[in-house]
């Protein structure tokens, strides 16, 4: 190995990513006095939080009676009982307050006429535990996750977080078990750096782009979750891979649910509101999940638009210009340059698109990540916690419920800032690093900056990209998954072949977008094959030759390891049936009906 | 390899989908061939917010008087689709 020099740092604390959890993380953290340091591969306005269009749920009440034990119902039954009710109820109790909070940090929310915050409908949401239509969920106009972002990364600023950007993460260093810090190349320079801190906390979001057709941005590659895989440590509910249903066909573009919200309509090519056949009750508003498979089966059963009959159309010219352009205006022009339609006149050509993984690093409520560990569940793992997309709590479970992401965001942000300030004294002094600290990241950064086989990075993803598309999509079945799980190892060799062309460290693209590759392809081997080991039909996924939602045998989460030679090892743990307070009480099962 | 692209092609790396799109399309098919000044007008977009990119993009808000930024923009957006 050719020698590379590290270039040492100590903090209290380190955070990986700076969408929106791990800058509400940071900023928390710096504001309690600790010493923060925020690494990041882009510039944190750019992180993929900026996209959240839709808004940030919570039961204010502003526009009507609302209550948060209504939320905690609505995200129980959206998780199809996977999501664990004490985190559940945990997040939908701090809702309220983490939003009031936003808004004192300048976050600028739409207002009612009378200086309220405005919220409106989204999908699942209801009130009187599924009775009535909530309107809970609160946005900045179209901006809600700039608007989020900016406010928090200039609060972070405010309070003295170092800030990292442009730095690759490459490795977690784990010393016995505990995690003692993480490895990173400073993408301008070149160089390579070693934090040393008490806590490592990973925001580091989903990995969408493991999918050919998704609406994540390309940035989206699951870093965090390859790290933990690496570290031998498992993820949890991979399976559940939420498609968005009204992405736009062919660019795969989104058009928010507030569209659906704000009362746009699905139709087949018969011109029919189908929705009203499958969630009679929710109908265009029922949650992803029913009405992406709902789109599936209108187009499977011939009833799809366009020429190939292969997607959907969303109505949304009825609604009138004004309402339009005054609630949607980021719709409007989305449509018109990626679709080429007028949604004044014309209706939007929509496919469902993969959009949010509910699976991630399983953590507790205060984002501590947890394993089983010798026949011990829930075990917690020393030094490392996750928040945001990358974590699985769970308050998603098998389905996540539209704007309650950008919730889990700060919610669980704000939670594990709050959770060091209570074990970690500021300035606390630190054990050396082992000898061979930083020694694994290092190796592979080698090993990829010298690959000379014969296959391109880019070859190889797309090769994993259609795998992914084409065996663990909508509906799946065990034959299709078994078939997945045979060309996803074909890949996996494959990428052992590949080739790197640039050999500097200096904005060598071509090896982060290798090592971004790498992060990828462990958790869509984890998805794989945790979907064909789940028997059942659950939320996101969709088996057919196993149709209904299993509770005696399947009602737990599933833990996948995956190993160097890209094996797969599968556990479980129990799903949370408790409260966390006598606040509330536990939401039993029942079928899932909107 | 030639670090100053691979950087401009980091930077073309956003929080949204479209512009990632368009951005990338850019770069690699009419950035080689754009004049010195084009170039300044582009890279100095891709110091932008996302949205406020995003808007121009869009027609959401009208072009920048600078004549080169302008006509980057309209480039941009004829990728689009």
């Amino acid at each position: 190995m050719s020698a590379y020099q590290f270039i040492d740092h100590t903090f209290d604390v380190v955070v990986v990513g700076a969408g929106g959890a791990g800058l509400r993380a940071t900023f928390g953290l710096a504001n309690s006095g600790l010493s923060t340091a925020c690494i990041t591969k882009v510039f944190p306005t750019r992180s993929h939080t900026v996209a959240a269009q839709g808004g940030i749920s919570a039961a204010l009440g502003n526009m009507g009676e609302d209550d948060w034990r209504w939320h905690m119902y609505d995200t129980v039954k959206g998780s199809d009982w996977l999501g664990d009710q004490d985190a559940i109820e945990f997040m939908c109790k701090e809702a309220p307050a983490a939003i009031i909070e936003l808004e004192h940090y300048g976050l600028p929310f739409s207002r009612t006429e009378d200086g309220r915050i405005y919220q409106r409908p989204f999908g699942g949401m209801t009130t009187h535990y599924g009775k009535g239509t909530a309107q809970r969920t609160c946005a900045a106009a179209d901006r809600t996750g700039h608007a989020m972002l900016h406010t928090l990364y200039q609060q972070a600023l405010k309070n003295e977080a170092q800030f990292f950007i442009e730095y690759f993460a490459v490795d977690l260093i784990m010393e016995n078990g505990e995690c003692r810090g993480v490895v990173a190349i400073d993408m301008a320079e070149g160089t390579i750096h070693r934090f040393r801190a008490h806590k490592v906390i990973l925001a580091t979001g989903g990995y969408g782009r493991a999918y050919f057709s998704c609406t994540s941005a390309h940035t989206c590659t699951g870093d965090g979750g390859g790290m933990v895989l690496r570290a031998g440590l498992p993820l949890q509910d991979l399976e559940f891979v939420q498609f968005h249903p009204t992405g736009i066909y062919g660019a795969g573009c989104l058009i928010t649910e507030g569209a659906r919200g704000e009362g746009g309509i699905l139709r087949n090519s018969k011109g029919e509101a189908f929705m009203e056949r499958y969630a009679p009750s929710a109908k265009n508003l029922a949650s992803r999940d029913v009405v992406s498979r709902a789109m599936t089966i209108e187009i499977r059963e011939g009833r799809g638009v366009g020429a190939q009959q292969d997607h959907i159309f969303l109505h949304l010219e009825h609604l009138g210009a004004a309402t339009l352009a005054e609630r949607l205006p980021g719709i409007s022009e989305t449509a018109k340059i990626f679709a080429g339609v007028d949604v004044n006149k014309q209706p939007i050509p929509v496919l469902p698109t993969v959009h949010y993984n509910m699976g991630g690093i399983p953590a507790n409520i205060h984002g501590e990540v947890v394993t089983n560990r010798n026949g011990v569940v829930d075990t917690v793992v020393q030094g490392l916690m996750a928040v945001g997309e990358a974590a699985c709590v769970s308050v998603h479970g098998a389905n996540r419920l539209g704007s309650n992401s950008l919730l889990d965001l700060v919610v669980f942000g704000r939670e594990a800032a709050r959770h060091c300030e209570e074990t970690v004294k500021p300035g606390t002094r630190h054990r050396p690093l082992p000898a061979d600290a930083g020694d694994f990241a290092v190796s592979r950064i080698d090993k990829f900056r010298n690959a000379k086989g014969t296959r391109k990075t880019a070859d190889i993803r797309l090769d994993m990209q259609r795998v992914m598309q084409n065996h663990a999509a909508v509906f799946r079945t065990g034959d299709s998954l078994q078939e997945g799980v045979k060309k996803l190892d074909a890949v996996f060799g494959a990428f052992a072949d590949v080739s790197v062309a640039d050999r500097g460290l200096i904005w060598n693209t071509d090896l982060i977008e290798t090592l971004e590759l790498d992060n990828l392809l462990g958790q869509a081997l984890g998805t794989m094959n945790s979907a064909a080991n789940r028997e059942e039909s659950r939320g996101a996924h969709a088996r057919e030759d196993f149709k209904d939602r299993d509770d005696v045998n399947w009602m737990k989460h599933t833990l996948s390891w995956v190993d160097e030679k890209g094996d797969v090892k599968i556990d479980y743990r129990p799903v949370h049936l408790n409260t966390l307070t006598n606040d509330v009480e536990v939401v039993p099962p029942k079928a899932r009906v909107y | 390899m030639d670090t100053h692209l691979s950087r401009l092609r980091w930077h073309c790396r956003r929080g949204m989908k479209e512009l990632d799109v368009v951005l990338t399309r850019y770069l690699e098919v009419d950035y080689p061939q754009a004049s010195a000044s084009e170039r300044r007008a582009f890279e100095s977009l891709l110091e932008m917010q996302d949205p406020d990119l995003y808007c121009y993009l869009v027609g959401r808000a009208a072009l920048p008087e600078d004549p080169e930024t302008a006509h980057v923009l309209k480039k941009l957006a004829q990728h689009r689709h």
